[in-house]
């Protein structure tokens, strides 16, 4: 491991650094930011200052505190949505590969069903119908993703279930919890490791797109895609400012990205 | 042949039945809203006669399996319904945005199709240089950005600095061709920029996985050229794949839409389910969902066909 963690090339050595200043941001966001989250410190529209480093928004909120407490909202709920999808498809993937049969065929189908479906389209229909807030779009997009995790964690218990320790742990008589997460899980989860990563830049990149397109987090809330989205005009005065959450949220997902890709070259034996 | 065309049968078939189980889905989810569409439409302030009224003209008194076939049939003849909130009837609000939408895709895939090919090409020629190296960066980087990111960056640059091109591009129905181009040029770049690098990568690992074929070898042994071994022997099989992930990535370029549209306030199909959202429109929500739904199914399905038809390998797997 310390041999590929010294060979690790710059991209990868990026990608660690940004992850780590954005925990910093997000955890010590009440220390960092100059003024409060929510509150109304100026005029609209401010030009960047010393007063105002970054400006402030469209109803006068210095734009750096909100850039700075968005990390937490916005990290907060991908972070959220993520596990629970992780857990349910796991959940699920384990259970379909240890009864196997009929359950793991109506499982199966039902998640065929729901990817037939673009994610960012079933989740504005069921948004329409549930309404938006931030639980619901947690719960809707864990749903929406727990299908891919599904489909990778089913395959992946589908090698090992045929294993001859489950085999012999089925003999000795032990339950179908035991077998999924006492023998299943624990020889499954270096795979599902790797996929976390990935799968949280879709999640991020999917909720601060409702954000963006005002049907995810709601004001008065501070988030990235949502922030985009309240300064958007500025962009027609040549001002860069709306950039600024957009290029937050590009930066990270670029930067689990070049983790990712690194992580998938080693996995892969280091081939060229 | 025989075989070819049952695989071929056997997978429209599917896709039918996947499109009939969405549809149903799409219809169902309705069923679920707190009240329902009488209550949406009247709001909370409606008496009981008025809401019995408006459910026996909706014809909501109908058992559900029944209202499902009579919506069903009415879309396969163009009767989507009508909208809860305008009551105009949908048809006539989906009709020249659908075209609008279709257009916008049509010029994204026209640019990145081309764009993506050459350029995974290109990568596979020159494997680990830096030309190589570059593509990569630059491609995970694209994959990276959110599409608004893209869309804002050149707006910046090409509307407010350069001013060569529109922010917003309204497209109303008296434009010429030529007007109709400029004003969609710069949505079109911004889809195109979010879908060729995925498409690139694949066109890459497609054939560099064929490069370490036996008969890649032979042709290598026999002294052909790299270019001649990668353009002439490796690209003929790596078709199918890269067939499949065009339409994989047009079906993919559906959700790019709906933001892309927001951001330059294209009128297109994307925006109004978007605004509907909003407005909790719900029979407007079902028509445009069933629409991408249905899209993203039959690009799947002809990308399935596709790979089928074009690589007999696949009858004599097992």
């Amino acid at each position: 491991m310390t041999r590929h963690l010294r060979k690790m090339p710059l991209t990868a050595l990026f990608g660690f650094a940004v992850i780590f200043t954005y925990a910093c941001v997000a955890i010590f966001a009440p220390l960092i930011a100059p003024y409060p989250e929510t509150a109304i410190v100026g005029p609209e529209y401010m030009p960047w200052s010393d007063e105002f480093l970054l400006g402030t928004d469209s109803l006068g909120r210095d734009m750096l505190s909100r850039l700075i407490y968005a990390a937490r909202n916005t990290l907060g709920i991908a972070i959220a949505t993520t596990l629970i999808a992780f857990i349910l498809g796991c959940s699920a993937a384990l259970f379909a590969a240890t009864m196997q049969g009929w359950v793991d065929q109506v499982i199966s189908r039902i998640v065929d069903v729901m990817m037939s479906i673009p994610t960012l389209i079933t989740s504005l229909l069921l948004l329409t119908i549930f309404g938006t807030s931030v639980l619901n779009l947690i719960l809707i997009i864990a749903l929406l993703y727990s299908t891919v995790v599904f489909r990778i964690a089913r395959a992946v218990a589908m090698g090992i279930v045929v294993m001859d320790y489950v085999e012999a742990a089925r003999i000795r008589g032990e339950g179908m919890f035991w077998i999924m997460f006492r023998e299943v899980l624990p020889n499954a989860a270096t795979p599902l490791v790797a996929e976390f990563g990935l799968r949280f830049t879709f999640v991020f990149l999917t909720v601060s797109a409702l954000s963006f397109l005002g049907l995810g987090v709601q004001p008065p809330l501070a988030d990235w895609g949502a922030m985009v989205r309240e300064n958007a005009s500025l962009i027609t005065f040549g001002d860069l400012t709306p950039l600024l959450p957009a290029g937050a949220i590009a930066l990270l997902t670029l930067a689990v990205n070049f983790i990712v890709d690194w992580m998938l070259h080693v996995a892969s034996g280091l081939k060229e | 042949m025989h075989a070819v065309l049952k695989m071929v049968v056997q997978r429209v078939a599917l896709g039918v039945l996947t499109l009939l189980v969405v549809s149903a889905l799409v219809f169902i989810s309705v069923e679920f809203l707190p009240g329902d569409v009488a209550e949406q439409i009247l709001g909370q302030s409606a008496t009981p006669e008025t809401l019995a009224a408006l459910r026996d003209q909706l014809g909501l008194n109908t058992p559900p399996v029944e209202r499902y076939f009579d919506w069903l049939g009415g879309i396969l003849q163009g009767d989507f319904g009508q909208s809860v909130i305008s009551q105009r009837p949908i048809t006539e609000l989906l009709a020249q945005r659908l075209g609008n939408t279709l257009s916008l895709a049509l010029l994204a895939t026209l640019i990145s199709v081309p764009l993506a090919v050459g350029l995974g090409i290109l990568a596979a020629l020159k494997r680990n240089t830096w030309v190589d190296r570059t593509i990569n960066i630059g491609t995970l980087t694209a994959i990276s950005f959110p599409e608004y990111f893209v869309a804002y960056g050149l707006i910046l640059v090409f509307s407010v600095k350069l001013g060569w091109f529109p922010s917003i591009s309204i497209v109303s129905g008296t434009v010429t061709f030529a007007e109709r181009i400029h004003l969609t040029l710069l949505p079109s770049l911004t889809l195109t920029m979010i879908v060729t690098a995925h498409m690139m990568r694949m066109t890459r690992a497609s054939i560099i996985n064929l490069l370490a074929l036996p008969y890649v070898e032979m042709a290598r042994l026999k002294g052909a050229s790299q270019r001649r071994v990668v353009v002439v022997h490796a690209l003929p099989n790596a078709i199918a794949p890269i067939v499949n992930v065009i339409a994989l990535n047009i079906a993919y370029m559906i959700a790019g839409v709906v933001i892309v549209e927001v951001v330059f306030v294209y009128p297109g199909l994307g925006q109004l389910l978007v605004d509907s959202v909003a407005k909790r429109d719900v029979t407007v929500v079902q028509a445009a969902c069933l629409i991408f739904a249905s899209a993203f199914i039959i690009f799947n399905l002809v990308a399935d066909v596709i790979s089928i038809v074009s690589n007999p390998r696949l009858l004599h797997r097992k």
